[in-house]
């Protein structure tokens, strides 16, 4: 070796050793955790719902009211509200003393400029169309905002809750997007896109500092991936784990919390209802009765899911077991097959998103359909953008499967246009019922009404619920175990002493 | 042909080049189905919502002139807003360039430091055992593809070993061992493939040259073997080692796109898988128009380097 070369060699491996210093372990009250999707901008109510509330919602945006662990509503930034007997007007009596971490105080018009962005006609809010019936917002004093609907909606209180209704601040909403600024226990210090939001704790919350400083959430796609940023100490929490398969490793290791808890995601497979043979109800009743779900939950979620017969998951508090409304019986499935002139079966193409969990359903779905003579010719398909502009917004395909991960969705099916092109009037009347509903008992006789309509009609194939597989250090506390709500709420999450 | 002239002929055909593969990119990528307001509006999003936000992002305007306000930008130096992130494209190309840069030069750097040795050494004894254990590693290291080296790493190093990172970058504020601790590994396997090749390469070189006339000549004059092989068989054996080094640089581009993904690196590969399947449109542009300039200076600089390392060739293009 010439001494050129024995001098690089040497501070080749010299780099070498420096950089195998060992991670420092995380300090107390810092926490690392992980999710999937990196939102595309940070002000839930604006861009993607979903990823920007799992990085700000609690964390850094708070709403008049919230979502809690358990899917109840809870007061937030207002303290308490009156809702009139005909159900059209709500006053909030707001929370004083409120700051924003701009300094800004949380007021009457601050709460009625937020109210008015998200459904003004400029708003680029994708959940707009939940606040529909809000006709006008008005301020009664600095503490006291009215809310006039046009017509009663009794879930507007718990879509008020949503990430995509949290309280903006005038001066800052502009900015929310890339420098967030709300009245959460932790505010944004730095985003490095790609990477990570780090965000620490907010002196000033109404609430009392938080017990964690920092907390940071990265954004990791890769199942295998995020196991490997856990179990390497880099990151402390996984809310929701991509892959089931490695879940199991969790469950025996005394190092990690592993809960498989209910998750608000349902797995559909929802057939185009106007397009031949689909539109004939004993066909779809047929293919529902074809799939044996407890083997699909089996081999897609490794177990952890929950075969459904309807459009709620059992995280939801309507949630009505109907799995055995069409169960699992072929022979019978081809009989109504033939009944409905379909004796040879037929083919369709099955347009699948990109998505392991979908991917893995529709091989075993085009397994079981086989058995009762029905082709299923699978055609992956970009998510999002391709399947969004070609199944969801284009209406064209056969059939489909995705997850809904709203909470309380089961509507969609009274959408007029949506992807499923689904007509019941009965469905359309008992969902408006439920909007009208003005005691917890109609509304819960309406949900439980509107699952059995399309348990028996089945505009979708109804698959199964998809767990909450949360993994985080054994050492923490206070993380959520269920997911009534996409987030990662770290507001009472502390490390045990 | 005055040197001048012949400069300028090559800045106006990577011109040519670039304002063709813009068009190209440009075409390709608005023919994908979706955009950037679909995506961020999720699947909940009313089509007056989506029109709003489209409006707001400029995506309502036609193809030619979103390209054409694309290119004018370009010429004043200013890449445009990312539709995603809300961020000057610079700025976002430029904090990933932090990290794909010092990746790729370290994995060219280990990659030369494993290649030249062990090429040499096998060449100057042909069959014997390092050129078996050289011959062995180019087969193995050629026909793994790096991520898959980058995943084995992953769990044998990292996580097996508990050494180095297993993903993320700590950014560089964090001080050159945690950063450099990240970049090791993925550097480790975008340069075994890369010098798998090399190694093959420059055994090949060296062996035709160690033949010649004046290294026996050398030989001759009273110097050593090895002498003779580093001081004069191996300078003359570079030519195509660095054609080869120039030739690999697509390669170390996708292959960091693939790396920098498996280890979760905020390089410019991630950046231009995840703003293609956001359809962050104008963020995909200018990152492929930058791997293609990349990928053209490359050349021209190996083209440079020719007549340094060989007199012989200048003035021959």
């Amino acid at each position: 070796m010439t001494p050129h070369l024995r001098h690089l060699a040497k501070a080749v491996s010299l780099a070498a050793l420096c950089a195998a210093v060992p991670f420092a372990a995380m300090a107390a009250g810092e926490v690392t955790f992980i999710q999937p999707v990196e939102p595309t901008g940070l002000d839930p109510s604006e861009d993607s719902p979903v990823a920007a509330g799992q990085v700000t919602w609690q964390n850094v945006f708070e709403g008049l009211v919230t979502i809690d662990r358990n899917a109840e509503i809870q007061p937030q930034l207002a303290e308490s509200w009156d809702i009139s007997d005909d159900g059209l007007t709500y006053t909030f009596h707001l929370r004083p003393n409120v700051t924003y971490h701009n300094g800004a105080a949380f007021d009457a018009n601050v709460a009625k400029f937020s109210l008015d962005k998200l459904i003004g006609p400029d708003s680029t809010n994708g959940q707009k169309a939940l606040y529909a019936a809000i006709a006008s917002v008005e301020v009664a004093d600095d503490m006291t905002l009215v809310v006039t609907l046009s017509q009663p909606n009794s879930d507007l209180l718990y879509w008020m809750g949503f990430p995509a209704a949290v309280m903006v601040e005038p001066t800052s909403a502009a900015t929310n997007a890339t420098a967030p600024v709300g009245t959460g226990p932790f505010k944004v210090d730095e985003w490095r896109k790609g990477d990570r939001v780090i965000m620490s704790a907010y002196d000033g919350y109404w609430g009392g500092r938080p017990e964690l400083d920092t907390v940071t959430a990265r954004f990791i796609a890769d199942p295998q991936a995020q196991v490997a940023a856990l179990k390497s100490g880099q990151a402390q929490v996984i809310a929701e784990l991509g892959a089931p398969e490695l879940f199991e490793q969790f469950t025996s290791d005394a190092k990690f919390t592993a809960h498989a808890g209910a998750g608000e995601m349902e797995v559909v497979a929802g057939m185009n209802n106007t397009r031949p043979p689909f539109d004939d109800p004993r066909v779809r009743q047929a293919l529902m009765m074809s799939i044996e779900r407890s083997a699909l939950v089996d081999v897609v979620t490794s177990g952890y899911g929950t075969p459904i017969g309807s459009h709620f998951s059992p995280a939801s508090p309507f949630y009505e077991d109907l799995t055995g409304t069409y169960s699992y019986d072929p022979e019978a499935a081809k009989a109504l097959l033939a009944d409905a002139g379909y004796a040879d079966g037929f083919t369709f193409t099955f347009s699948v998103p990109n998505r392991t969990y979908a991917q893995r359903s529709a091989e075993i779905m085009q397994a079981f359909f086989q058995q009762i003579g029905v082709t299923a010719n699978i055609e992956i398909t970009d998510f999002p953008a391709a399947w969004v502009t070609q199944v969801m917004t284009g209406r064209d395909y056969d059939m489909t499967i995705i997850g809904h991960a709203e909470p309380l969705d089961i509507n969609i099916y009274a959408r007029h246009p949506y992807y499923f092109n689904y007509e019941n009037p009965d469905f359309d009347a008992t969902i408006a019922a439920i909007a009208a509903a003005t005691t917890p008992e109609a509304r819960a006789e309406g949900y439980k009404t509107a699952q059995e309509i399309i348990a028996t009609d089945v505009p979708a194939l109804f698959l199964y619920s998809n767990p909450k597989l949360g993994v985080w250090d054994a050492g923490l506390q206070g993380v959520w175990e269920n997911g009534p709500v996409p987030s990662n709420d770290m507001t009472d999450v502390r490390w045990a002493n | 042909m005055p040197r001048l002239l012949r400069i300028l002929k090559q800045a106006a055909g990577l011109a040519l080049v670039l304002g063709i593969s813009s068009f190209v990119i440009f075409a390709l990528i608005e023919a994908a189905p979706g955009d950037a307001a679909t995506i961020m509006l999720g699947t909940n999003a009313a089509p007056d919502t989506l029109a709003a936000l489209r409006a707001e992002l400029g995506l309502d305007r036609s193809f030619l002139v979103r390209y054409v306000e694309w290119l004018l930008g370009l010429l004043r130096g200013d890449l445009g807003m990312s539709y995603i992130y809300k961020t000057p494209v610079a700025d976002l190309i430029g904090e990933r360039l932090m990290v794909t840069l010092p990746l790729a030069v370290l994995a060219t750097a280990l990659s030369l430091a494993i290649a030249l040795p062990l090429g040499v050494w096998a060449a100057n004894r042909p069959s014997g055992p390092v050129d078996t254990v050289a011959s062995l590693f180019s087969q193995v290291g050629i026909a793994v593809p790096n991520f898959w080296i980058g995943l084995l790493l992953i769990l044998g190093v990292a996580l097996g070993l508990g050494l180095f990172s297993t993903g993320g970058f700590p950014g560089w504020s964090a001080g050159i061992g945690p950063a450099f601790s990240a970049l090791i590994l993925p550097a480790v396997a975008l340069a075994i493939p890369q010098s798998a090749v090399l190694t093959r390469v420059t055994r090949a070189s060296v062996i035709e040259v160690i033949n010649e006339d004046f290294v026996r000549t050398a030989r001759a004059k009273g110097l050593s073997r090895t002498r003779a092989l580093w001081r004069h068989a191996v300078p003359n054996a570079m030519l195509p080692v660095v054609t080869m080094l120039g030739l690999q640089i697509p390669f170390l581009i996708s292959g960091a796109v693939l790396v920098e993904n498996v280890f979760t690196l905020p390089g410019l590969g991630t950046l231009a898988y995840q703003s293609l399947s956001q359809r962050d449109l104008i963020v995909v542009q200018n990152v492929i128009l930058l791997f293609a300039l990349i990928v053209l200076v490359a050349n021209a600089v190996v083209d440079a380097l020719y007549a340094v390392i060989d007199p012989r060739l200048k003035g021959r293009t």
